[in-house]
């Protein structure tokens, strides 16, 4: 009888952790149901949670709605960044009237380890950015890696505070689509303009 | 009665340790140490901490039991940002190889996100890439044994034969750690692959693109002798995280317990 019990208990523990997944997966899928169906290709697939300048956790699919501007940085960089930086608040200039409240422009941080919540918080009141439509963006190394993943960005920590890193610019429609990728320093931004306007028209 | 309750406790944890630990049998320790990589941080030394590594690539019979386990990583029904129409080409349906595969073989045809999932799934995760050329620069000798001509040789020699990713896992002899077939059958998966600062268009004959990418004058091949390398660097650097190739697979690692 005692053997049992042991027996039992082993295998309670042993399949706990998988099978708790499962169910979260399930609950997860459902809440997804109920809200809106997120298509295929859509960064709303994405699980992973993400802190902004103001500490607050969001998700992904939070932002859901909106059409999103957005490339990857880090606040101690000091040679592409801020012509990134440029890139976008010209971006952002650029973009007409009627497309007002509807674009996020989002910088993701490649170093999270030092892109603190309040590290981005001063680096978006430096470059007055503290304000809409810009928001900044942090989360664990691992889902940093993924999300580069997704918008096929690629960089390399070269010494703790330098990094190589690809410079483009992505935009996805209100679905969360990947439509338009601007790739490159200082390029012009006519294209990414036109396919925002687009992405905003289609919503 | 307390007593006996807590004798009971420790008897399972016990025994869930060595069962999902799975620390001497399919799983070897690999001690840390430092090397220069082809590619590097300003070509200084790489340190790579005490880790477990799989023995063997994970086979196509491993994989059939994640996805029915996980059917959201079935064919039909894996999200297309995650894998593109590649995705388990040579299976016939959702659980089935086609006949003319092994289930023996190293599983291909993963994306980087269906790889990642599966290691994290048996608590484990994707080697980074110093991590992976790391226990890969050994023979069955040396740990280190990029100095001897044989071991390129050996490894350019699998480069050119065709069909490796048929073979059945284990064929070939444990390197230095007691690792098998990190050469010799599949490419693996690496969790930064996206770390290689190379642009896909190779013909270029430019290793970098200034304008793309900030900072890529700091990274540059270290030992262009490793030609052999050089070629795992290159592959890497001109894939995404999506595709999913006919001789790519993976294998998982894990972090010691307690650091």
């Amino acid at each position: 009888m005692k053997t049992y019990i042991l027996g039992f208990c082993m295998l309670c523990l042993g399949v706990m952790s998988c099978k708790q997944e499962t169910k979260q997966v399930a609950e997860a899928t459902e809440t997804l149901k109920q809200s809106e169906e997120i298509s295929d290709m859509s960064i709303y697939n994405l699980p992973s949670t993400w802190t902004n300048q103001n500490g607050k956790d969001i998700q992904l699919k939070d932002l859901k709605g909106n059409v999103l501007v957005m490339v990857m940085i880090y606040t101690t960089c000091k040679a592409a960044c801020p012509r990134l930086v440029a890139d976008m608040r010209n971006i952002e200039k650029r973009l007409p009237e009627s497309t007002k409240g509807k674009v996020n422009m989002i910088f993701v941080s490649i170093d999270p380890e030092t892109d603190t919540p309040e590290r981005l918080k001063a680096f978006a009141k430096e470059n007055f950015m503290d304000k809409e439509p810009w928001t900044f963006l942090r989360s664990s190394e691992q889902n940093t890696r993924e999300f580069a993943a997704v918008l096929a960005v690629k960089y390399k920590e070269i010494s703790p505070m330098d990094f190589s890193h690809s410079n483009i610019i992505s935009v996805f429609n209100d679905a969360g689509e990947l439509v338009f990728q601007q790739e490159g320093l200082g390029v012009n931004s006519d294209a990414t303009i036109e396919n925002i306007e687009k992405a905003v028209n289609e919503m | 009665m307390f007593k006996k309750t807590y004798i009971l406790f420790g008897i399972a944890i016990l025994l869930q340790t060595i069962v999902f630990g799975q620390t001497s049998k399919d799983m070897l320790h690999i001690q840390g140490g430092s090397y220069i990589p082809l590619y590097g941080r300003d070509s200084v030394l790489v340190t790579v901490n005490d880790f477990f590594m799989d023995k063997l690539p994970v086979t196509n019979e491993q994989y059939v039991d994640f996805v029915k386990q996980y059917p959201k990583w079935q064919k039909s029904n894996v999200k297309r940002l995650f894998a593109d129409e590649m995705y388990l080409r040579n299976w016939k349906n959702d659980t089935i190889l086609n006949s003319t595969e092994h289930l023996k073989s190293p599983i291909t045809y993963v994306s980087w996100f269906a790889a990642s999932k599966y290691c994290e799934c048996q608590g484990k995760r994707l080697p980074t890439v110093d991590e992976w050329e790391y226990v890969a620069m050994a023979d069955e000798e040396l740990a280190d044994a990029r100095v001897k001509k044989t071991y390129n040789e050996k490894i350019l020699s699998w480069y050119e034969a065709p069909r490796t990713n048929t073979y059945e896992v284990g064929r070939n002899p444990e390197n230095f750690w007691g690792i098998k077939d990190l050469h010799g059958l599949v490419w693996e998966w690496t969790s930064d692959f996206n770390s290689i600062l190379i642009t896909g268009e190779s013909r270029k004959d430019v290793d970098k693109d200034t304008n793309l990418f900030c900072g890529s004058a700091a990274v540059g091949a270290t030992d262009l002798m490793n030609y052999a390398a050089f070629m795992r660097y290159a592959f890497r650097g001109s894939i995404t995280a999506r595709y999913n190739i006919k001789n790519l697979g993976f294998r998982c690692v894990q972090d010691m317990p307690f650091e």
